[in-house]
């Protein structure tokens, strides 16, 4: 159990591992989260699934080095095994036949959304997806993103590999160009903030997936508490997915970096430990 | 849990009971002073996190304070207990210095002897009936501390009794949580004989007596040790298991699962729902006291942050509230304050807490409300707003209800603040099973006296079912529940 198969790196800061565990491959859907604990001193974080092969028994997690967690994680190879591990948290998304879906992902946050678009695929939509990154290395997952897509726009900031520019920009010539039904963000707090801007602007319903603090993931502490329409929700048991134009993403920033101190604390730390 | 009159009266009449009971005259029994808990000195205690405040009784003490217990031909105490102890019969063990019997004596009804003795409110139970307190002006026997202390003796003497267990019936029960309830109900389950798996959504098996109540009231070496016993009879323990989402209801059904014991807990915390509580630094006494109980967060080699305030407000007066205020002294706060809407009087939190509380530091502002709070460019916690209450008709709890007092409103400094003003129901199980009945509010709906629910080989208890309560209650419902699914699967397989 919780065994890892395979580890790839997409780039030198993320990295992809198949992991063994055979009851969450089975009952997780797209939209889902796990918790994992690396190490008896690790702490709790969450990672939305991307893949899993219930035949197999395993799941796919994509993680970005970020801080002590993440690095971690990525420091385990193929044969370790990830200490604690739990799931599948969280409401799955909500998945049906409306027509055209955008999907737009921003960084590490195109791993989650490629569930949510292949399953909208597989439920007879038109699917369109944006994947867009800082430059060529940190792309990922372009490949599957085309498998279940329709058409498939790349976007760097620095023009290294498809279009040059943000996110927003692929969206709206889309936007301007069809019909769009429904809209599915997942990345970084700020694209995610701007992109809900942009569709809010053509009146288009958009989802967007948070990426909340946690500590139990299971809805007992309220630390990944979120403003959605006014209305403290929490990301864990109420979303992880909610109505984008509804969430107060300024607040969620601002509790994005309550305990940055603190972390880059214990990151120097793990850095002279090593 | 009925309580058998025949069988105590059997017990009582023992040739050993009767013999004591002739030894002392039951006048030299009255003129002994009640025992005081021996405590570590606050300046000692308000630095350390994980050093247990009250630190037990010795054997001399707890055979004098055995020796007031009259041996009653009508134990009240008994009635006062939710999970039904004879506690004559362990209190008279304990006066004959058979101390490993007194303990023995505690596990034929009680899975956690040494968590009750630690942290039941025994002052309104067992020892508010207490044949001193309801016949005299005298205090009672201080039945918890003797409790506690055949526990601890028993535990460091390495010669644990192991209670026995019917011959294994091969019938599959599973428990979803694996706190008070939980525990109390696989305890008398598997005495019964059956398959007992305990399923926990945590890394950690205990449920609040992990995350929740803090090493200085409850060191986690005491629940380990408990939970070992459980493993010794036999009970099966899985963490990082969610029933209902890593596996369905019927995944379990069709592994062979024929009972289920629901007591997954009061998840939710409560906010107040007022101006800038989503501020940082304000936080849930679940999250505060997960990340440093259940996380070690005060400990510099483990992961887990914790903020850290020097001007710390915790909202509430119920023990989670004490609990939370005594860490934040303890992690260095200068100023650790109890805001309480209410008077001292309504507080719900036991005594005890008060007192050690107070002894400590912690300063108390009662019948203040809080109104909003402010924060600094960042986005942190930096002060707040609040006015003064006054206290008017009782309401629906009995308690008097509090009123604004109009243009009493003043600020408070403060960098972090802990909201403990209670929790709702963890709705992660329930929403799981669209057939189960369920309140307005979200808990489970039982037959009170049988604790089954809707669902037929569901049964549930504790937090989930009660909305949140103690520690011995939810062990009481464990024991009831226990009881009546015995009854039912034998009815059912007749």
């Amino acid at each position: 159990m919780n065994k890892i198969l395979e580890k790839t790196y997409f780039s030198d800061k993320v990295v992809q591992l198949v992991v063994e565990n055979p009851l969450i491959a089975k009952s997780r859907k797209p939209g889902n989260f796990v918790i994992l604990r690396i190490g008896e001193d690790g702490e709790r974080f969450p990672l939305t699934i991307s893949d899993a092969d219930p035949v197999r028994g395993t799941i796919t997690l994509v993680v970005q080095i970020m801080g002590v967690s993440s690095s971690k994680l990525v420091a385990l190879e193929p044969g370790d095994t990830i200490t604690d591990l739990v799931g599948p948290l969280g409401k799955p998304t909500h998945i049906e036949k409306i027509g055209t879906v955008l999907a737009a992902g921003g960084g590490v946050g195109v791993a989650p959304l490629l569930p949510i678009v292949e399953a909208f695929k597989k439920a007879g939509n038109r699917v369109v997806t944006v994947i867009a990154a800082r430059n060529k290395d940190l792309i990922i997952l372009e490949d599957e993103i085309r498998k279940w897509s329709d058409e498939v726009i790349v976007m760097t900031d620095d023009g290294s590999h498809g279009r040059q520019g943000l996110v927003t920009a692929g969206m709206e010539e889309i936007i301007q160009r069809e019909k769009i039904d429904e809209c599915i963000v997942i990345g970084p707090a700020i694209m995610m903030k701007f992109a809900s801007l942009l569709t809010k602007k053509y009146n288009i319903p958009t989802q967007a997936s948070l990426n909340s603090i946690m500590v139990d993931g299971t809805g007992m502490c309220g630390a990944c508490r979120v403003s959605v329409g006014g209305k403290t929700k929490f990301t864990c048991v109420d979303g992880p997915e909610f109505d984008a134009h509804q969430v107060d993403f300024d607040e969620m920033l601002m509790r994005l970096g309550g305990y940055i101190q603190e972390e880059k604390r214990a990151s120097e730390i793990y850095s002279q430990k090593l | 849990m009925s309580l058998n009159p025949e069988y105590l009266k059997e017990e009582r009449n023992q040739m050993w009971r009767a013999e004591l009971r002739s030894k002392t005259k039951n006048k030299e029994r009255m003129l002994i002073p009640r025992v005081k808990m021996p405590e570590l000195a606050p300046a000692i205690r308000v630095k350390h996190q994980d050093r247990e405040v009250n630190m037990g009784l010795e054997l001399n003490q707890a055979l004098t304070e055995a020796t007031r217990c009259m041996d009653c031909v009508n134990p009240t105490c008994i009635e006062g207990c939710p999970v039904n102890i004879n506690i004559p019969k362990f209190v008279k063990y304990i006066e004959q210095g058979d101390i490993l019997m007194a303990a023995a004596t505690l596990k034929e009804t009680n899975a956690l002897p040494a968590v009750c003795g630690r942290v039941c409110p025994q002052e309104k139970q067992c020892e508010s009936r207490c044949f001193y307190v309801e016949k005299t002006d005298k205090p009672a026997v201080a039945i918890g501390h003797l409790e506690r202390f055949a526990a601890d003796f028993e535990r460091n003497s390495g010669k644990a009794n192991i209670p026995e267990t019917a011959a294994p019936n091969g019938i599959k029960i599973a428990t979803v949580g694996s706190g008070p309830a939980a525990l109390a109900f696989a305890g008398d389950m598997v005495k019964y004989g059956y398959d007992v798996t305990v399923f926990e959504a945590l890394h950690e098996i205990g449920g609040v007596l992990k995350y929740g109540i803090p090493e200085f009231r409850l060191p986690n070496s005491v629940v380990d040790f408990e939970l070992d016993n459980l493993r010794k009879m036999g009970v099966k323990f899985e963490t990082n298991y969610i029933v209902g989402r890593t596996s369905s209801f019927d995944d379990l059904r069709e592994e062979g699962y024929q009972g289920f014991f629901i007591a997954s807990g009061a998840g939710l915390p409560r906010f107040m729902e007022i101006p800038g509580e989503n501020y940082n630094g304000i936080l849930s006494s679940n999250e505060y006291l997960t990340r440093v109980n259940l996380m070690g967060a005060a400990m510099d080699d483990k992961d887990t942050p914790v903020l850290k305030g020097k001007y710390v407000a915790v909202i509430g007066g119920g023990n989670t509230a004490m609990d939370s205020v005594r860490t934040a002294l303890r992690l260095g706060a200068h100023r650790a304050m109890i805001i309480y809407r209410r008077s001292e009087a309504e507080m719900p939190a036991r005594i005890e807490e008060v007192k050690h509380a107070k002894e400590e530091g912690v300063e108390f502002m009662t019948l203040c409300n809080p109104l909003e709070y402010f924060a600094d460019d960042k986005g942190r916690v930096s002060g707040m707003r609040l006015n003064r209450m006054g206290l008017g008709e009782p309401d629906s709890s009995g308690r008097r209800r509090p009123m604004p007092i109009e243009g009493s409103e003043f600020e408070l400094d403060v960098d972090l603040v802990v909201v403990a003003v209670g929790v709702s129901p963890n709705p992660l199980v329930p929403s799981c099973l669209p057939d189960l009945k369920v309140t307005k509010w979200g808990t489970i709906v039982v037959d009170e006296e049988k604790m089954q629910s809707s669902i037929s080989e569901m049964f549930a208890g504790g937090d989930i079912v009660r909305g949140g309560a103690t520690v011995i209650l939810a062990m009481g419902d464990g024991r009831r529940a226990a009881e009546n699914m015995h009854l039912h699967l034998q009815n059912k397989s007749n």
